[in-house]
């Protein structure tokens, strides 16, 4: 299958690539969302500007907490040993990403800015607190995950906007964990489950819960890390959250044939318990 | 678009239509027809080439991102005309049946096995997520990885 026909151009710089797009344009960054969309014809955009090659997207900082560049590779990330110490548990959903050939050119911002709903990074950068690092025409903004997916492959992002970066704070400190249940066939997410306990003693002094796959975009679960807070996150604890959590997930439930809104709800709930263990390690 | 790709050690200089996907570019431009298209939707591994040493779907890529990279090729696997080892390891073990899974089952796998010499049975089986064989039921083929995972740790 061949894409649509499309005018090509690739970008050296940020600045570059914002003065490039054009009004049908499209960033390509790894192609390995946007292409497989094209091959289908359910895009045709008239232009891609390559931006697989800016510099200035590329790479991971760690100075207190992390800036990941939004042109770093799934694998990338998952084999950091910064992000390993300061976030494992987005480590540990880019390294469930797809297969290695995916994991090897797809990258966390065009991972985010295609919000698929089944996608595991953007649950992580929910729970965790995570900033998306924004320039566009008129200068540069910060969107808190949590707003900037907005829903079923919808974000905050205006048209021709970029993302640079994503900022994560320092979870070094915490039990952070992200457990997926992988669809067999895909490997996409039909319930992936985030998060991640500030423990103080024995005691969960915060709880932060986020949960995506089941839901048409990655959900910030109040109730689940309410019933968590103040615990020793003991089994009561627990099996409320995971009560709760079902609740906190209703109005953005997201289902199939196979897999319906009824059952990955259900699910949601046992993926928060096995995210929770593996939290705690 | 003017592009030139390095394959299998040899530069091809050509002037691409932007749309023309890697594995296009491969197979209709350059006859290296190794390289198969099985599913075109990215879920299947038969198109897996190495980009920079990589793994890579080629039916994922466009030929322009891939200008100034290295390609390897199935064709390209073999060196002084000696059989690389997985190759040998998949006749020895009968690691197809069809053969049409095969060229990029042995990409993956010459890949895999170079990052992870003495890689168990699971993490074979779990790396190959990526590649889809309707034949072999995959039994021939993790053995055939495992021999040379098992040899790559023993050298
Ligand atoms: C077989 C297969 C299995 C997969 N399995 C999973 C999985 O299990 N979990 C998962 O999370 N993902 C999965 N993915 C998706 C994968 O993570 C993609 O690589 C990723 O979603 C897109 O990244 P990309 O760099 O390839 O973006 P592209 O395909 O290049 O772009 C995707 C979209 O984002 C836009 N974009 C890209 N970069 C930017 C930017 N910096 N600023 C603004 N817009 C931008 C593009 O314009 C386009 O609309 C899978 C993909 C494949 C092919
Ligand atoms: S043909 Fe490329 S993954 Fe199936
Ligand atoms: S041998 Fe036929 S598809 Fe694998």
């Amino acid at each position: 299958m061949w894409p649509n026909k499309f005018d090509y151009a690739r970008a050296g710089s940020v600045d570059e690539a914002l003065s490039l797009i054009s009004e049908d344009g499209k960033y390509l960054a790894g192609g390995h969302s946007l292409l497989p969309v094209m091959k289908l014809r359910l895009d045709a955009p008239g232009q891609l500007v390559d931006i697989g090659r800016i510099p200035e997207l590329q790479g991971i900082s760690a100075n207190g907490g992390l800036t990941i560049g939004a042109g770093t590779t799934h694998d990338a990330i998952a084999t950091s040993a910064d992000v390993q110490a300061m976030c494992a548990a987005l480590a540990s959903a880019c390294g469930q990403v797809g297969d290695q050939g995916v994991r090897n050119f797809g990258t966390l911002g065009g991972n985010i800015a295609h919000a698929d709903p089944a996608s595991d990074p953007p649950t992580v950068l929910v729970a965790c607190g995570a900033t998306v690092n924004i320039r566009g025409a008129d200068g540069s903004r910060s969107v808190a995950a949590q707003d900037f997916f907005v829903d079923l492959f919808e974000t905050a992002l205006e048209d021709g906007e970029l993302i640079t970066s994503v900022s994560l704070p320092n979870c070094s400190d915490c039990q952070c964990a992200y457990v997926k249940f992988p669809h067999p066939a895909s490997r996409y997410a039909i319930v992936g489950v985030a998060v991640c306990l500030k423990m103080d003693g024995g005691t969960c002094a915060q709880a932060d819960v986020a949960v995506g796959g089941a839901t048409v975009k990655a959900v910030k679960c109040a109730g689940a890390e309410a019933a968590l807070a103040g615990t020793t996150v003991d089994e009561a604890a627990v099996n409320a959250a995971a009560e709760a959590v079902k609740a906190d997930i209703a109005d953005w439930l997201a289902g199939d044939i196979a897999y319906p809104e009824s059952y990955r709800q259900q699910m949601a709930g046992v993926y928060l318990k096995r995210a929770i263990a593996a939290a705690q390690g | 678009m003017q592009v030139a790709i390095t394959v299998n050690g040899v530069l091809h200089e050509r002037d691409v239509d932007p749309r023309t996907l890697l594995v296009h570019f491969l197979r209709e431009e350059l006859d290296l027809t190794g390289t198969k298209i099985g599913c075109d939707t990215s879920q299947c591994g038969a198109c897996t080439v190495h980009l920079d040493g990589k793994v890579l779907k080629s039916c994922t890529l466009l030929a322009v991102q891939a200008d100034g990279a290295e390609i390897t090729t199935i064709e390209g696997l073999a060196e002084n005309g000696q059989h690389h080892p997985m190759q040998t390891a998949f006749w020895e073990n009968h690691g197809l049946q069809c053969g049409y899974c095969t060229p990029g089952m042995i990409m993956a796998s010459a890949a895999f096995v170079r990052d992870n010499p003495g890689a168990s049975e699971g993490e074979i089986r779990h790396y190959l997520e990526g590649n889809i064989c309707r034949c072999t039921g995959y039994h021939n083929i993790v053995k055939a990885v495992k021999q040379v995972a098992d040899a790559a740790a023993g050298s």
